[in-house]
């Protein structure tokens, strides 16, 4: 199955446009497409007639060009007809938007439509589904563009059977600054699922990271996922809706009784080293991180601050995250101290947190990142950064992300996140330091790596 | 390992039934090279006094029955039995239960009680369950679930998750459990789970008594298709 003209369209065409109703989905995304993205564009309505100056077709035939995705936005009993044109045309793919399918019972037109793909490899997304944004490229979300906060363009792609809840996603990855490079609505994942966006993801150039928002997978699917994201070079991210087990099942044995879907379901993905969030603030912390620094970390964690109360809120998050804070070597303390500024140099205190005190200035900070990330004690680093302190520049994170290029240690921040500072956080994020505003944010941050393992 | 003659025998023979019996189970686990007790399957009481004579008390007995799947809660299992007079009190007793077939005799294992299942995961097959044991175990539910095929390092990791891991390295003057031996019978186990996967349900080991020289199942309960 190629997936690549459906997912990376030239040529769209949106079947069910009406003449009459402007709000209708097919109108809503057919005029998001005319005007916002760069690509060609065909309205189909088997009355032909206009939309607000532009000639609609009558069918998918008389189109001038053969679409790469078609968009079916018609009530469910026409798609199978459409879909048999689509694929005498040979389109690139179909995008079922509508529902009435097995989601309401309807599973013989929801076979008879997948059986109809099937025969022809033609690939399909839905139906039932929102079908997919990708940040300046496509959008066929069936919503306004100006109703939605977009998130940047980026490297995390988004798969989720529930159209709302990726709708949901991509505006607090907007509100986080985090990029997409797309989203994907599944819906009753008829015949693209999970796994083949998987796949397809993998190869994909602009994806570093790959996040699912999973209700269930069906029978063996999910040792088929595993097997799949195992071989993907990416990280995969987890996030599952319905834990709560059907209680009332007979179990006959100890076993069954404690592995239940849910226990199974977790405890396998973390066996395989696919990133499970366990709720939003999860998704959020390990997306961001992993799209910056895709690799496994132990979690043996150096803290830089200049304030003990953060370093020891972050010490216990680290500890109840399974990570640790180990002591900071004799050789690198001196080294440290050695470079430290006068004013710093004999009250700072150079255990692991290290507190560069209320007088540190950025280059205290620079000097302790530099020695500690090249000390063998830690392999990552957390620094809690307070903007208000007198001594620091907005500069910091600019200045200290110079030794976090050679990708020596990966390094995560914490900055309060109000509008005052935005400056000091871009200067991190910009090049390339996840920040969190929140300490627990960036402890999650560094668990996200922890959790990740790769077999490559 | 491929499934021996006796282990396919002794499922089709389970079909109808659900689940296997515990001489079965004993035999099936044991073909597969995992500790069980010394046991015998006594259907009278003469049988039941040899079989005693020869592996020595003390000893557990367990009711066989195809009505007593949960044998403890109908009654059925009797432990610490020291000498013949108290046998034939309990060999009376349980012959008097429903389709009474017999009763199962073995010698007593000491050591910290683990708990080490599978089940056939709708979504992920085979699954290995391992953790702290014993009646208790749903209270506790300290446990680790995996999928096969097992590695040591990936043992290792099943019992660095465990709530009571102090436990199993050896607590207040206890010898630790021996290592190898748990995880040569976990990942025994987790095989025979692979090869079985097609007739089983789920399956029970508990407890599985670990102790600083073996670990050996003391009770094992089958659940098929």
């Amino acid at each position: 199955m190629d997936l690549e003209r459906l997912l990376k369209p030239k040529r769209v065409a949106v079947v069910g446009v009406s003449t009459s109703k402007e709000n209708h989905p097919a109108n809503v995304i057919f005029k998001k497409l005319m005007l916002r993205y760069p690509v060609e564009v065909h309205g189909v309505n088997p009355r032909g007639g206009e939309v607000q100056g532009w000639p609609l077709y009558e069918s998918l035939s008389s189109l001038p060009v053969v679409p790469d995705m078609v968009i079916i936005a018609t009530q469910a009993s026409l798609v199978p007809k459409i879909m048999e044109e689509c694929i005498r045309l040979k389109a690139g793919g179909a995008l079922v938007m509508g529902g009435g399918f097995a989601e309401i019972g309807n599973t013989d037109l929801q076979n008879r439509i997948l059986s109809i793909a099937e025969e022809a490899d033609f690939p399909f997304l839905g139906p039932n589904c929102l079908g997919i944004f990708a940040p300046g490229r496509i959008d066929t979300l069936f919503l306004p563009g100006e109703r939605m906060q977009q998130p940047p363009q980026g490297g995390v792609a988004i798969v989720s059977q529930s159209g709302a809840l990726l709708v949901d996603l991509l505006v607090k990855f907007a509100n986080r600054g985090i990029g997409v490079s797309q989203g994907i609505s599944i819906g009753n994942k008829a015949m693209i699922r999970e796994i083949s966006l998987l796949n397809y993801l993998a190869a994909d150039p602009d994806t570093y990271v790959i996040v699912f928002y999973v209700e269930g997978f069906s029978e063996n699917e999910g040792a088929k996922f595993i097997a799949a994201a195992r071989q993907c070079k990416k990280p995969v991210v987890v996030m599952k809706s319905g834990k709560s087990e059907e209680g009332t099942r007979a179990v006959s044995s100890h076993t069954a009784s404690i592995a239940g879907d849910y226990r199974v379901f977790s405890e396998v993905l973390a066996q395989h080293g696919i990133v499970e969030a366990k709720n939003e603030n999860e998704l959020l912390a390990y997306s961001e991180v992993l799209s910056v620094y895709p690799r496994n970390i132990r979690g043996n964690v150096g803290i830089i601050t200049i304030s003990g109360g953060h370093g020891a809120v972050a010490t216990d998050f680290l500890a109840a995250r399974g990570m640790s804070v180990p002591q900071i070597s004799p050789e690198v303390h001196k080294r440290i101290k050695n470079r430290l500024s006068p004013s710093v140099k004999d009250i700072a205190i150079l255990n692991n947190p290290v507190d560069l005190t209320g007088s540190a200035v950025d280059e205290d900070f620079i000097v302790s990142y530099d020695e500690m990330t090249h000390a063998p004690e830690f392999d990552a680093l957390l620094m809690l950064v307070l903007p208000y302190s007198p001594g620091l520049s907005v500069d910091l994170g600019a200045k200290v992300s110079n030794p976090s290029r050679k990708r020596v240690k990966p390094l995560v921040a914490y900055i309060p996140h109000v509008e005052k500072y935005q400056i000091f956080i871009e200067g991190f994020e910009l090049n390339r330091v996840p920040v969190s505003d929140s300490i627990e944010g960036a402890v999650m941050m560094l668990d996200g790596m922890r959790r990740y393992r790769s077999w490559f | 390992m491929v499934l021996t003659e006796e282990i396919n025998r002794i499922l089709a023979s389970s079909e109808n039934r659900g689940w296997v019996l515990e001489p079965d189970a004993k035999n099936i686990l044991s073909q597969a090279g995992l500790y069980v007790p010394e046991f015998r399957f006594a259907k009278t009481l003469e049988q039941a006094l040899e079989g005693a004579a020869v592996i020595g008390y003390p000893l557990a007995a367990k009711i066989v029955s195809p009505k007593a799947l949960h044998k403890s809660d109908v009654g059925g299992v009797a432990v610490g039995l020291e000498n013949d007079d108290q046998l034939k009190e309990v060999f009376e007793r349980f012959s008097r239960f429903e389709e009474f077939m017999g009763v199962h005799i073995e010698a007593m294992a000491e050591g910290l009680e683990l708990i080490i299942g599978a089940k056939i995961d709708p979504q992920f097959g085979p699954v290995i369950l391992m953790g702290i044991g014993g009646t208790s175990v749903e209270i506790y539910q300290d446990t680790a679930i995996r999928m096969p095929p097992l590695t040591p390092a990936e043992v290792q990791c099943m019992v660095d998750s465990l709530q009571a891991r102090r436990l199993l390295y050896g607590y207040r003057g206890k010898p630790a459990v021996n290592m190898d031996k748990l995880t040569e019978t976990l990942i025994g186990f987790s095989m025979l789970v692979v090869e079985m996967a097609d007739h089983i349900e789920s399956i029970d080991l508990n407890p599985v008594m670990c102790n600083a020289d073996a670990c050996v199942i003391a009770d094992a309960r089958i659940m098929l298709k």
